[in-house]
């Protein structure tokens, strides 16, 4: 079942197989001539304008896949800002994140209607299974794991999210099958 | 010029369209309470988030309540800043404000010059009764060598962001994070001395709490004095003197160089010394570099870099490390005042005295926050000791006094100790924007020129003006000066000379609003410029009553060069008193 609402962000989190830009920067604090010049090209797009930070930050998450500090030092070399105001932007909106998503990111719901039917339980049986914890992604980084505030799909409570496919009615027992559906 | 009517608190006023209610009142003598409002008239920047809601007033008419900072007077508008309903808005504002805040202000660094206390003072808040037990949050304390930042203590006014990112063009604060866990903080919540901040303080000198503060050497300074064993020698900046008696209660622009002295004696100090005489050591080695640099230039060398840059300033020094560091060559070798005078002290005149080095203490009372970053820089430690022990700012000096119960007013004027307490007119202009490169004009005309100056009164090179540029006429020579101060000024000056639209031979540069007299480690002034205006007056005024007035011609300058250095730029001098730049761009 897919939520028109995550079309969005899926667009933004779900990264390609094996992503080798998430290796070469978590690696090394240094960007590649090739990821400059994709900063670059993403400023000059918005004409390189302070006014369009956002979507330029908006724009560079959704090839990078995340916002780590070099993409964003580099965001603030092409833009002649502080680095500290682009950072002010980044940790103010939840939308934008520092650290990698998995390939199949899992959001739970923690909504009022999910919270009281269980949810903590749900991110426990996850958290178990993954042995990761909320914001975290796995080791062979297929799977991320965060929380959020309601999806709009209550009558299924609790429900999470695993990229754009919502489970509902679930029991912390049901998240192992779950988990093994993705590959 | 097109003009709006309107009443405010029942008094008729007639002001030009655009004025604010809050400005409109002020006219009328009516002082609406504010906290994160900020005007720094000097500099032409007026700072209102309209975040914190603390100036919010009734219009007569309107549904909701309105902050008088950023709104604008209308035609026929009518105004209460103390209806039942605005106060008691207020009152909740500030009440809310209060209930996440520590309640320690009895041993706050700001107590008694914070803009929080001040407001619970006016409206007689008593106690916080809406939400008596929640939690205060909390965030990591951040202490730098110069800047302590204590978050739990902000207010979210912004004034230290606006200071750092338009004034300085630092760009080492923003806002982060949102809703409680908000702060402002360098990117990625490092820590400031990692972060691109200089230390010039002036984020210190607008914050309004006890966010920002400035790291207190007095205990350090208390315990070397009581120690027998220790010869502690001060140094006193040149700007010192022109606002210290302002804690005491003296109108601003009162030279108080007699009664510092004596405070100093009086808390025993062995020996109070002079920084204007290390500023006219200062003039003797950067003018002569000057000299050297343009007469290569005039001679036709092409490799001599112009416009030699001033190195006095510590906040300038690392504003350059970090943004110019392809320019690391312009600046002057030439050490701070403070700087050359550390070495001198712990050289000849520990020699002079009979001294070992490690036994004299070198304390510096300073304008200055980034003077203690300054003299904790590696390069000014020779087997671990540092040239300068311990730097204290005219505030913490002020306190100093309190604390020995010494009644400064009533103090009768002392003199200077010698050796390295004779200064002439041109070391205490240093305290100013320009006067700096009206000393090093002073000296390097009559070298140049080999004539006598008879008008030692550059005024072409004062004033408040952010950048100012002149020319001198050396005997037919024309040499070009620029100035500038604040940090954004020196950024426009740089990036000016970068592209090709200045041509200058020397230019100066101070971090701070008006040069030394407005450092951050200065009693505060809130952004009233008449008080910067009345300290520059009355350094000029102490240079105008000094006999000698050019430092060449220094008795004491002239006897260490015989004695002790030989000439300017000898290799003694180079030892001791030069330096070198090292470039970190922090990220």
């Amino acid at each position: 079942m897919k939520n028109p609402m995550n079309c969005y962000i899926h667009a933004i989190f779900v990264i390609q197989e094996n992503n080798p830009l998430i290796l070469t920067l978590m690696k090394k604090y240094e960007l590649e001539d090739s990821h400059k010049k994709t900063i670059k090209e993403i400023c000059q797009s918005f004409g390189n304008k302070h006014g369009e930070l956002i979507n330029i930050l908006h724009s560079t998450q959704g090839h990078f896949g995340y916002l780590p500090e070099a993409v964003q030092n580099e965001i603030a070399l092409n833009l002649n800002m502080p680095l500290a105001k682009i950072y002010g932007v980044v940790s103010f909106y939840s939308f934008f994140t520092m650290t990698p998503k998995g390939k199949y990111p899992i959001s739970v719901c923690l909504g009022t209607a999910c919270f009281v039917r269980g949810a903590e339980k749900i991110v426990e049986a996850l958290e178990e299974e993954l042995k990761i914890k909320v914001g975290q992604v796995t080791e062979d980084g297929k799977f991320s794991l965060d929380c959020l505030r309601c999806i709009g799909a209550c009558g299924l409570a609790p429900v999470i999210m695993i990229g754009d496919h919502v489970h509902g009615r679930l029991t912390p027992d049901m998240i192992k099958g779950i988990l093994q559906q993705y590959e | 010029m097109e003009t709006v009517k309107i009443t405010i608190d029942n008094k008729h006023l007639e002001v030009p369209k655009g004025t604010t209610i809050l400005q409109a009142a002020k006219q009328a003598g009516i002082k609406i309470p504010t906290l994160c409002y900020m005007n720094l008239p000097h500099l032409s920047r007026e700072h209102k988030p309209g975040s914190c809601r603390v100036c919010v007033v009734e219009i007569k008419g309107r549904k909701t309540l309105a902050p008088a900072c950023v709104t604008k007077c209308a035609e026929g508008m009518e105004v209460l800043t103390h209806s039942l309903r605005a106060m008691n808005a207020r009152r909740t504002v500030v009440e809310l404000l209060i209930s996440d805040h520590p309640k320690d202000c009895l041993t706050c660094p700001s107590s008694g010059c914070c803009e929080l206390q001040n407001l619970a003072i006016i409206m007689g808040i008593r106690e916080i009764t809406s939400v008596e037990n929640a939690a205060i949050s909390t965030y990591r304390k951040d202490e730098s060598p110069s800047l302590i930042r204590n978050m739990d203590k902000c207010v979210m006014c912004r004034s230290c962001e606006t200071v750092c990112n338009e004034i300085q063009t630092v760009g080492a604060l923003s806002a982060i994070n949102r809703g409680f866990m908000a702060v402002v903080a360098p990117a990625f919540e490092q820590d400031l001395k990692d972060s691109p901040c200089t230390f010039c303080g002036q984020c210190i000198a607008v914050c309004p709490t006890g966010a920002l503060t400035c790291v207190d050497s007095t205990p350090q300074v208390i315990r070397a004095l009581a120690d027998e064993k220790k010869f502690v020698v001060v140094q006193t900046a040149p700007a010192v003197r022109a606002a210290l008696g302002e804690e005491f209660g003296y109108a601003p622009g009162t030279l108080v160089t007699g009664k510092m002295v004596a405070a100093l004696r009086a808390l025993g100090f062995d020996k109070v010394l002079d920084t204007d005489f290390a500023a006219d050591l200062t003039i003797m080695e950067e003018g002569t570099e000057l000299l050297n640099r343009i007469s290569r230039h005039l001679q036709g060398d092409k490799d001599v870099r112009l416009p030699i840059l001033t190195s006095c300033c510590p906040a300038w020094v690392n504003f350059f490390e970090t943004n110019y560091p392809d320019m690391l060559d312009v600046p002057s070798t030439a050490r701070s005042p403070q700087q050359m005078f550390g070495p001198i002290a712990k050289t000849y005149l520990a020699q002079k005295l009979g001294i070992k080095r490690e036994d004299m203490v070198v304390v510096s009372i300073m304008p200055c926050v980034a003077k203690k970053y300054e003299c904790q820089r590696e390069e000014f430690f020779v087997d671990g000791n540092p040239d300068v022990d311990y730097s204290l700012t005219t505030r913490e000096l002020a306190r100093l006094i309190k604390y020995a119960n010494i009644d400064f007013n009533s103090l009768e004027d002392e003199n200077y100790d010698r050796f390295m307490g004779e200064s002439t007119g041109a070391g205490v202009i240093f305290g100013v924007t320009g006067g700096v490169i009206e000393a090093a004009t002073r000296t390097a005309y009559e070298l140049f020129t080999g004539k006598e100056l008879e008008n030692v009164d550059f005024h072409e090179l004062r004033g408040l003006e952010g950048i100012r540029q002149a020319t001198i006429d050396f005997d037919g020579t024309p040499i070009h000066i620029g100035i500038a101060h604040t940090l954004g000024n020196a950024r426009k000056l740089l990036d000016g000379i970068k592209s090709g639209m200045y041509n200058f031979h020397a230019i100066e540069i101070m971090a701070c609003p008006g040069g030394c007299i407005g450092g951050a480690g200065q009693p505060l002034h809130r952004g009233d410029s008449s008080v910067l205006e009345a300290r520059m007056k009355a350094i000029y005024q102490e240079d105008a009553n000094k006999v000698i007035r050019k430092s060449h011609e220094n008795p004491e300058i002239i006897t260490l060069y015989e004695e002790f250095l030989g000439k300017p730029l000898s290799e003694k001098s180079h030892e001791l008193l030069h330096t070198c730049y090292f470039c970190h761009p922090r990220k």
